[in-house]
């Protein structure tokens, strides 16, 4: 047996015992992800187990080094964890920012004292963040960000507000993106800082979305002092001061990749053809609305060869690193691919699907799904701005 | 698997793309074309090409082949995609090729396989009668007559069917039109007697051929497989067959693309390049995105090929459905990008337009294969 077939071996042993029988089986939705943090209430006893046993073996994070938390896997080794994962149904232990952008962002552009210090409660679940990237004024055109941050000898004085920042109610910790030179070109003057949210001065207020749900705040700091060190050698800014639109613009790539990888869940559930089977029925074994058969068969297309086209980035991509600019090609592709999805499924399920409140509709949840994937293409850039770098960065054509 | 080439599969990319653009660019199509070119290839260039080993891609080495896998193919078909190079590679290494390994009996593999490999003997496979691809719809009948049959009807859209010397013919040997039973496969001479092959000249100058049987004979020696059990394997030859097209078309389109960027680069409108331009740069990163996509499907098509033949039939429908459109957007993009040059016969663009077009069609548009994944997936 080689190297790789041991290791599929030994794991599948090792998840069937390990991973419980509720952890098994697709996520519905929002209610069985697991975003761990300080505030954290597992939803049972056993998304606890299942998130301690895989923390224990580094697993919530398989590429990271083990000194950091992680699993040390290589790139096929973490493969193959996927796909026994996915052979059991075995939900994702942890879900969070840490792991998705600042970990990556951290692995990068951190110093050895920082990635002790936060790696390893990401990788546990122990503490959530969110980012505080976009501003009133600052949203595609993000490096015109106003936030100020001032040094003050031994602390960092914070003053500015951030908006459309998710899940900043239920978090710990924010990275943020401030102005620490207001004299610099605009790309030159940003630092990236971590700020604990219990600091005085930090406070956030809920925004509404359209799905009637709040994932996401207004984040306000007034007068917000960090201290330079966290702890002993562990500095609050990651990477360079002044130089951290290079690490805001890396976790971006890593944001956009996770997206379009589906981590928040952009393909759960069924298949369209299958969901338009039950809802408008067959005739002579075809869809009974022939129009709605033709636009779902061309999605389903198109949907095979996105899933295609991720893993062959992934594959083409050099181990432990992203897919770089083309993140922005799977991040618009993807999200405008969900989109239309949800599209064909409100057509497909009628007047059934518009149902709002109600045990029938388990609250309107296909309608509130429909409502929040509107804003796929707009979070994580937009895919205007998705284009724009396609353009740029991978075509290499001209600015105006 | 990777979805990603090994190195020796690289190496095959880069050396047939450094000899197509030296001995097969587009201009060589060009010049087939204005000199009336009876066969429509280059005979020479096709010897050199099966010296290196292509025709007999997909042939084992026992016979003399390459034995370099679907993917080899589709890397060779992408290239000359590229260079819309003309050859019989497609029906003679590609379709004939397939049914030879897969169906034919080991007699059948030795007397035919050496010579194919050597590029000696040009195969054609004849599938359609009317004008859209419809496999179960085949009227063309066998009917038995002694210890052999008798073939009489007509076939359309044969690639290369005016210059092969034997056709693949798919015959109906019982049941009615529409059904999938019933199905057999002659390999038969083209110099059999009552066989008439009409070249007919296509959009794209490449070949194809109208062929008419009016009871052409065949022996019980001349059945490639099962008598009426013909439509699987068949369908396994056009699965290939799709998979190599897509990739042709993959690479008609990359090649279409690169010269538009290149335009875009260097033209400039308004005191400023084209490409600086928005409205088009957003065109253009979104025709990226779909050429992406569509390479993915193709090279997964491949390599299924490679690995589970049998099974290989929705990720094949996948890659010529997706090639359908992406291949379609591309041209049509190229040729609106160039403005007035791109509608010039001087520049090459328009060729590209319509190569991609007869390839669109042959064996199932994006239409039919998109009706026939929803029918696998059951709806
Ligand atoms: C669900 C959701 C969650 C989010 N979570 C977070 C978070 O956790 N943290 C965070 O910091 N931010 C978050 N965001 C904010 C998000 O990143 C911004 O909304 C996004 O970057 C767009 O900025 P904007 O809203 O100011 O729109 P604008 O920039 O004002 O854009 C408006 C429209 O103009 C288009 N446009 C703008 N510039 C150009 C251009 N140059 N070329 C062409 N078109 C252009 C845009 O594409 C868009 O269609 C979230 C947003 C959503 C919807």
């Amino acid at each position: 047996m080689t190297e790789l077939e041991t290791f599929r071996t030994e794991t599948r042993v090792w998840l069937e015992e390990n991973c419980p029988e509720e952890m098994r089986g697709s996520t519905r939705g929002e209610e069985d992800i697991c975003w761990g943090g300080l505030r954290w209430e597992f939803r049972s006893e056993a998304q606890k187990t299942w998130l301690q046993r895989m923390a224990s073996k580094g697993w919530t994070v398989p590429a990271w080094p083990q000194e950091y938390g992680g699993g040390g896997l290589s790139k096929d080794e973490v493969k193959i964890l996927k796909e026994e994962m996915r052979a059991i149904k075995a939900r994702s232990p942890l879900e969070s920012f840490g792991i998705w952008m600042l970990g990556p962002a951290l692995l990068k552009y951190g110093a050895h004292e920082q990635k002790l210090h936060f790696l390893r409660p990401i990788a546990r679940g122990e503490i959530r963040w969110c980012q505080g990237y976009s501003e009133p004024n600052a949203g595609s055109d993000l490096a015109s960000l106003q936030c100020k941050c001032e040094d003050k000898g031994d602390h960092w004085l914070v003053n500015g507000q951030k908006i459309w920042t998710s899940y900043a109610d239920e978090s710990d910790w924010i990275f943020v993106l401030v102005r620490t030179d207001s004299t610099a070109t605009k790309h030159n003057g940003i630092s990236f800082i971590l700020v604990d949210m219990s600091a005085p001065g930090v406070s956030t207020k809920p925004i509404k979305l359209i799905s009637g749900k709040s994932p996401f705040c207004e984040t306000f700091f007034d007068d917000v002092k960090t201290p330079k060190e966290h702890s002993v050698g562990v500095s609050a800014v990651v990477g360079e001061i002044n130089r951290g639109w290079d690490v805001a613009k890396y976790l971006l790539t890593h944001e956009r990749e996770m997206i379009s990888a589906g981590g928040g869940g952009l393909f759960g559930g069924r298949g369209l053809g299958e969901v338009a089977a039950q809802d408008v029925g067959l005739e002579n074994g075809r869809l009974a609305d022939p129009i709605l058969r033709a636009k779902i068969a061309q999605a389903e297309i198109d949907g095979w060869a996105f899933l295609l086209t991720l893993e062959r980035m992934k594959d083409e991509a050099k181990s432990g690193q992203g897919v770089g600019a083309n993140s922005s090609m799977l991040k618009y592709y993807g999200t405008e691919f969900n989109k239309r999805r949800f599209e064909l499924m409100m057509d497909s399920g009628g007047s059934d699907s518009l149902e709002w409140e109600g045990e029938r509709s388990e609250d309107g949840k296909l309608a509130r799904s429909w409502l929040r994937t509107k804003g796929n293409s707009i979070e994580g850039g937009t895919s205007e701005v998705q284009l724009n770098i396609i353009a740029k960065r991978i075509l290499d054509l001209p600015n105006a | 698997m990777p979805l990603v080439l090994t190195e020796e599969q690289e190496m095959l990319r880069d050396a047939a793309r450094g000899f197509l653009d030296e001995k097969a660019p587009v201009s060589a199509l060009r010049k087939l074309r204005d000199s009336d070119d009876a066969t429509g290839f280059d005979r020479d260039l096709w010897k050199e090409m099966a010296e290196m080993g292509w025709a007999g891609i997909l042939v084992e080495e026992e016979y003399g082949g390459a034995d370099f896998g679907f993917v080899g193919a589709g890397i060779l078909s992408e290239e000359m995609g590229r260079t819309l190079t003309a050859s019989p590679f497609l029906s003679t290494s590609i379709l004939a090729a397939t049914a030879l390994k897969k169906i034919a009996a080991s007699s059948q593999k030795e007397e035919h396989l050496p010579k194919l490999a050597a590029g000696a003997t040009l195969y054609a496979l004849a599938v359609d009668e009317g004008r859209k691809h419809a496999p179960s719809k085949t009227a063309l009948f066998a009917e038995k007559a002694g210890n052999g049959f008798k073939l009489s009807g007509a076939k359309t859209f044969v690639a290369d069917g005016h210059v092969a010397d034997k056709i693949i013919v798919a015959a109906r040997t019982a049941g009615a039109p529409g059904e999938e039973a019933g199905l057999t496969l002659f390999l038969i001479d083209a110099s059999a007697k009552g066989l008439t092959s009409n070249r007919t000249i296509m959009v794209d100058n490449r070949n194809a051929a109208r062929i008419e049987f009016d009871a052409v004979e065949a022996t019980g020696g001349d059945v490639l497989g099962e008598v009426d059990g013909g439509y699987l394997a068949l369908e396994g030859v056009l699965n290939a067959g799709r998979a190599g097209l897509a990739a042709e078309m993959s690479g008609a389109s990359q090649q279409a693309f690169s010269m538009t960027l290149d335009y875009l680069r260097e033209r400039k409108q308004f005191g400023q390049s084209l490409g600086s331009f928005q409205a088009l740069q957003h065109r253009a990163a979104h025709l990226y995105s779909e050429i992406e996509m569509m390479k993915s499907a193709i090279l997964k098509a491949l390599q299924d090929l490679d690995a589970h033949y049998g099974m290989a039939g929705p990720i094949c429908t996948l890659a010529k459905a997706k090639a359908g459109e992406v291949a379609k957007l591309a041209a049509i993009e190229a040729v609106q990008l160039h403005g007035g040059i791109g509608m010039t016969d001087e520049f090459d663009i328009g060729f590209y337009l319509k190569r991609i077009r007869v390839a669109q069609e042959m064996f199932g548009d994006s239409a039919f294969h998109a009706d026939r994944l929803a029918q696998m997936r059951g709806y």
